[in-house]
């Protein structure tokens, strides 16, 4: 797979405030990478930066192969969906799909032809003749996407698309913009605080905290292999448990009990004994009939219990840590009942306490 | 309360009284605040009142002394005189020369102040350059000192140039003067538009005119009748600046009138005086009149961000 977008060095202050340091990114061409991070995190400010929105005080962005650190946004090739919709309010929804390609001074037979392939791929053909203002949020996006579609590029940016969509709204449209990347394959780079759009829509994703890209990797290496506490704590919904201890000669010591980490796939041989950091899912925590053949079984008291239809969410005593069990929606568990678990030492994570690295 | 009432007792709010709750229109508190209302009304427009019937008089009429008696025979022979006979010094034309200088003096005035104002909000709210804030403090000083630090300035300022006396020099006055304040207007304007929209239209390849052309200015008829109602009456009513830097060929409506009411010879002729002020005030009054919807709704504009 070859490089659309490379990111060198990247550096961006605001004063002397630095957003970005030293920030390295290659995103493949046909790629959906999710930049995913809470606020401030300089997600946004690293997509503005790809789209030339924002003078970068130092490093290069290349694009498809050519250096475009310098190039206004439009020499990009890119286009850009925003989470205000940002639709031009004067002009009917083919002016603005159309008002890029005639700043480009595009023919205008062509430019039928491409606003009407857009609307056809969208679905907003009996809208091209509306205003913005009446039109409702999801046909809006639709239209700002439709006016990143008719450039005809192979970058498309976006930044938090669907943050300002109700939630079923943003379910359905979620699920589009997956079917448009698999119809189109462009490269899609998107911005998004929430965990749920990136682990669904990514191919790769990037967590950011601080300016800096904490883990790149796939969905499922970030949810399964976190490389740093704030990762693991930052994906996964109820998040994950953390148990501080000690790792001496292969076993995590916690209090009075004892996990001997068989099966843990560690990052480096573990020769130093040294104090660490546990953490295991709610869903990795198996209950009931599973029990018996977990590796390592424990006794919980149930402190309370949040019924949630589709599943059950028990808030547990672990010795003197509380602990989140996530259990069948069918559960029928009762406050102050002792719950017998079964964890995997394979699907937790092990961090050194210190560093908050990977173990 | 009422709410919790009816939270406790729905049974007891079936069983009530029905319909929209019964007006009482004459309250104490309504006899109050419309007659304060009134009052003030009335302590307002007493004096236009006063200026619309004497005006409308004869002078044997006005020297019976009775200023608000309506008048028992109406004559536009004084509004005839104010526009096109009343002396001012030398010329005996009337106001009607005064009134061309001032249109001859607001219309550049306007289009100028209001076209290079709008571009320098536009500059300074989405194109910020290093140093725009500062550049932005320093024209903001300027709406805070005194026109009349300035004056002698600018008559040498003038005199230089060679446009001391002219009508195009007082444009370039007025044009200055105007800068700060409606630059102020639409800087904050167009700061209130969102961002992203901006750089959607970058994005689009619309680079700093068309952005300005066919994105921002369609969607600021607001505040763009906010500034020319500002600028309009702020020239049409200046008397400084006309006195100071024109002659009495090239003086302004208001200059004028004042020559007129003022002047000291013979008879003074208060249905002239009154019709000359009416006649004067008209641009301004026409301009509110029109426009007054928009002004109200531009100036909320500015002031509600988001």
């Amino acid at each position: 797979m070859t490089n659309s977008i490379e990111i060198k060095n990247l550096d961006l202050s605001f004063g002397a405030v630095k957003v970005l340091q030293d920030l390295n990114l290659n995103i493949g061409t046909g790629e959906f990478l999710v930049l995913l991070g809470s606020s401030g995190c300089g997600k946004s400010t690293l997509l503005n930066c790809i789209a030339g929105l924002l003078e970068v005080t130092d490093g290069q962005i290349f694009i498809k192969g050519k250096n475009v650190t310098w190039a206004e946004p439009s020499e990009r090739g890119i286009g850009m969906v925003f989470q205000s919709y940002a639709l031009y309010p004067q002009m009917t929804v083919k002016g603005n799909l159309s008002f890029g390609l005639k700043n480009a001074r595009v023919p205008k037979a062509e430019i039928e032809k491409r606003v009407a392939r857009a609307a056809e791929i969208l679905q907003i053909e009996a809208l091209l003749d509306r205003k913005p203002g009446a039109l409702s949020g999801g046909q809006r996006q639709r239209v700002a996407i439709g006016r990143a579609l008719v450039r005809d590029v192979d970058v498309f940016l976006f930044d938090e698309p669907l943050s300002n969509l109700d939630a079923k709204l943003r379910v359905d449209l979620r699920v589009e913009l997956k079917r448009l990347h698999n119809q189109l394959q462009n490269t899609m780079v998107y911005v998004t605080h929430d965990q749920v759009e990136a682990m669904t829509l990514a191919d790769r994703i990037a967590v950011m905290k601080g300016g800096k890209i904490m883990q790149l990797g796939t969905p499922d290496e970030i949810y399964n292999q976190p490389r740093n506490l704030y990762v693991a704590d930052f994906i996964g919904s109820p998040s994950m448990n953390f148990l501080e201890g000690n790792l001496e000669g292969g076993a995590f010591m916690v209090d009075d009990m004892t996990l001997p980490m068989t099966g843990y796939d560690f990052a480096a041989p573990q020769t130093a004994d040294r104090p660490a950091i546990i953490g295991i899912r709610p869903e990795h925590v198996v209950t009931g009939e599973l029990v018996r053949n977990a590796p390592l079984q424990f006794e919980a008291d149930v402190d309370l219990v949040e019924p949630m239809g589709s599943d059950t969410l028990v808030y547990a005593k672990l010795g003197q840590h509380s602990f989140r069990i996530r259990m069948d929606g069918q559960a029928r568990v009762h406050a102050g009942e002792a719950l017998a678990i079964g964890i995997d030492p394979a699907r937790a994570s092990l961090f050194d306490k210190a560093t908050e690295d990977r173990l | 309360m009422a709410n919790s009432d009816t939270m406790a007792a729905p049974a007891a709010l079936a069983a009530g009284p029905r319909g929209p709750k019964p007006k009482r229109r004459m309250t104490r508190g309504n006899i109050m605040v419309y007659g304060t209302l009134f009052i003030f009304a009335l302590y307002y427009a007493l004096p236009l009142y006063v200026m619309v019937v004497t005006s409308l008089k004869g002078m044997p009429e006005i020297r019976m002394g009775n200023i608000f008696a309506p008048p028992m025979e109406v004559t536009f022979e004084p509004w005839v005189k104010a526009w096109s006979q009343a002396c001012t010094g030398i010329n005996c034309d009337g106001l009607s020369r005064g009134f061309w200088n001032s249109v001859r003096i607001l219309i550049p005035s306007l289009i100028l102040s209001v076209a290079v104002a709008s571009v320098n909000g536009y500059a300074l709210s989405m194109w910020k350059f290093k140093g725009s804030e500062v550049f932005f403090g320093i024209l903001m000083i300027g709406a805070f000192i005194p026109y009349q630090v300035m004056l002698y300035p600018i008559v040498i300022l003038l005199r230089e140039a060679g446009l001391y006396g002219s009508l195009t020099g007082l444009v370039l006055v007025h044009v200055a003067f105007g800068m700060p304040i409606n630059t102020l207007l639409f800087r904050n304007y167009f700061a209130s538009i969102p961002e992203e929209l901006f750089k959607a239209a970058r994005v689009d390849g619309a680079g700093f005119w068309a952005i300005f052309f066919k994105i921002m200015l369609p969607m600021s008829l607001p505040i763009f009748v906010v500034s020319l109602i500002i600028q309009v009456t702020g020239i049409w009513n200046d008397f400084l600046f006309g006195a100071s830097f024109t002659g009495p060929d090239l003086y302004p409506m208001t200059v004028q009138l004042n020559n007129i009411v003022n002047s000291v010879q013979g008879v003074k002729e208060y249905n002239v005086n009154m019709a000359a002020t009416l006649l004067t005030g008209l641009v301004p009054l026409t301009i509110y009149f029109v426009s007054g919807k928009l002004f109200v709704r531009g100036i909320a504009a500015g002031a509600v961000k988001g």
